[in-house]
């Protein structure tokens, strides 16, 4: 059972390598303009006793897991270092359907900066697709791209770069 | 056995091309103003007791400089200091090679009042070129009477309108991500003036003046979602135009003010350019791409978009035209990165961010030709903006890890870095139309 959970992971991490620059859903043009303003994610936990004490378990698993995804320059795909934090999210999701995570999606400095929005959109709609992969429905997960905006350490060499392409889950505001 | 000798003079021929074609993308930049012209800027005369309010003569000959075409003899080399046509003494400075010169007073006219002159002088024929008597200006406008006779004086001798009354806008960050606070600013072209507009903790980015200069739209990420915002500079008044899900980025106006260029990645996060026109909110899409679109500009009759994208692997120029915009043609092709395309305002030139042996640089592509070349000479250079006249533009550059504004002449012959004040990054300056729109 764990075996095949694990291998079910590996592949849909491959899936994701496999194909970095397209989409796999397509937008129909002829759809309505989509009129919803900023929404703002909110954590509505309601669960209450035991089950609440279970889902604070997975929560804090899943963030002891990790909460900040990697990414290599000018790629999108989840390196298979990474697919445990994923799990462990999706994990907790699955557990409480009322609650959202924000996907935000970041790059380095390096290009011009609304590029790089482009790319940190890539990155968070990776981590989206791979959620969604493991039961996390489209409803929970709201992406926002930073691009270069918001460096998580400042500096102009690969060490810095490599701590800024990145993708972050969180949880509330 | 001809037809084999004439097929290798043609790949002698090609080997001899290819280097030259890419010679191009790495053209040496000529800092020096070999083809400037010479003119004296003399500081201005002050006829009044105490110390004169303000040196004229100095931003005038500054505005001159940056332009590229103008070569003002340093202050020191002057020998003589006439205020009027009657004082110069033309064989002097046709002897310190000065083709042109430029003579003022500034005369005081009771509290905080002045009166100010000036004239334009050929030095080579002796000919008086401009006469104005009966400027007028107070402590606080001297700055820009100084930049409106360079204005003057720059379209005399060029025949182009002078920029140096007009404005940038830009973004910078102050602080320590992640705790860094957001301004966005509206200054003069030297960056002198600054005024701020918007402050807030959450990113600004991609300011974009209206084709009348009375408006910025801008994209915020208040509340921690992307949205476009329209802000009017005289009220402060702002109106949120597009916060649909996902990017709502790189705003650009269409030439009548009516429609924004913008691009959205909707829900699927598909990264597209769409067009929304601002009365009607008609959202109508632009490309149609699963790559990244993105960055759109509009040519001059609002016709066509050009946009970066990264469909064939790496960020190129395309181009569509918006009455039919199924089908993209790529405009650009050498070099590995060509992005954030800004076309001049005469529509013969691309301004694109692109990448020179590994650095990130400002170029620009003759349309016609596809001539393509560098003019700036940082590692890390961006957001580039043409001068409302062309003669220039401006861009944001890197100085020891600071984000700083740099301006180049158009031909890449003068390049200077601003002063931009306080301990902030800045970055993202664009420059506003002429005052009164295009």
């Amino acid at each position: 059972m764990r075996v095949a959970q694990l291998m079910l992971i590996a592949m849909s991490g491959l899936a994701l390598a496999g194909c970095p620059k397209k989409q796999t859903t397509l937008p129909d043009a002829s759809n309505p303009p989509d009129q919803s303003s900023a929404q703002t994610s909110q954590t509505t936990d309601t669960s209450v006793g035991e089950g609440r004490d279970a889902n604070q378990v997975l929560l804090d698993t899943a963030k002891q897991t990790g909460t900040i995804i990697y990414f290599d320059y000018d790629r999108a795909e989840i390196k298979p270092e990474f697919v445990t934090i994923v799990t462990a999210h999706a994990k907790y999701l699955n557990a409480n359907a009322n609650n959202k995570v924000r996907l935000e999606g970041h790059s380095d400095e390096r290009g011009s900066r609304e590029y790089n929005i482009g790319l940190g959109e890539r990155r968070a709609q990776a981590v989206r697709r791979a959620l969604m992969l493991q039961g996390v429905t489209e409803a929970q997960i709201t992406t926002v791209s930073y691009g270069e905006e918001r460096p998580a350490v400042q500096g102009s060499d690969e060490a810095a770069y490599a701590k800024n392409r990145r993708v972050e889950l969180v949880y509330g505001r | 056995m001809l037809k084999l000798a004439r097929l290798l003079a043609i790949a002698a021929v090609a080997a001899l091309i290819a280097p030259a074609a890419n010679a191009q993308l790495v053209i040496e930049i000529t800092r020096g103003q070999e083809n400037a012209v010479p003119i004296a800027v003399v500081p201005f005369g002050w006829t009044g007791t105490d110390a004169a309010p303000f040196d004229m003569a100095q931003v005038i000959a500054s505005d001159l400089r940056g332009s590229g075409r103008f070569d003002p003899v340093p202050f020191d080399k002057m020998i003589d200091r006439p205020s009027s046509g009657q004082e110069i003494r033309f064989d002097d400075w046709r002897y310190l090679k000065s083709d042109f010169i430029v003579v003022g007073k500034l005369i005081p006219q009771g509290a905080d009042r002045y009166a100010a002159q000036f004239e334009l002088y050929n030095v080579l024929n002796n000919e008086r070129l401009v006469s104005q008597q009966n400027l007028t200006a107070t402590t606080g406008s001297l700055r820009a009477l100084s930049h409106r006779i360079a204005d003057i004086i720059f379209e005399k001798l060029t025949g182009v309108r002078g920029a140096f009354s007009t404005r940038i806008a830009y973004v910078s960050a102050e602080g320590t991500p992640p705790n860094q606070r957001y301004k966005l600013i509206v200054s003069d072209y030297d960056s002198e003036n600054p005024q701020v507009v918007r402050e807030q903790d959450e990113p600004i980015m991609s300011p974009a003046w209206s084709p009348d200069g009375t408006r910025l739209a801008y994209v915020s990420f208040e509340n921690k979602v992307s949205s476009i915002v329209v802000q009017t500079l005289r009220t402060a008044e702002r109106s949120r135009v597009s916060a649909r899900s996902g990017i709502n980025g790189a705003p650009a106006w269409s030439p009548d003010g009516s429609t924004l260029a913008l691009t959205l990645s909707r829900k699927d996060g598909d990264v597209d350019v769409y067009t929304l026109k601002l009365q009607s909110q008609e959202l109508k899409r632009m490309t149609f791409d699963p790559g990244i679109d993105t960055e759109p500009t509009w040519s001059a009759d609002g016709r066509k978009l050009y946009f970066n994208s990264d469909r064939a692997g790496s960020p190129q120029i395309y181009e569509i035209d918006v009455a039919n915009p199924e089908r993209a043609a790529r405009v650009t092709f050498d070099g590995p990165y060509n992005a954030r395309p800004r076309l001049s305002p005469d529509g013969k030139q691309l301004a694109v961010v692109l990448q020179d042996r590994g650095n990130f640089r400002i170029g620009t592509l003759e349309l016609q030709s596809r001539a393509l070349r560098v003019l700036s000479n940082g590692r890390q250079d961006e957001s580039p903006s043409f001068a409302p006249n062309g003669a220039m533009l401006i861009y944001a550059t890197q100085d020891r890890g600071r984000g700083v504004l740099a301006t180049v002449a158009v031909d890449g012959t003068f390049q200077q870095t601003l002063k931009a004040k306080g301990g902030g990054d800045v970055r993202e300056p664009v420059w506003s139309p002429f005052p009164g729109g295009r």
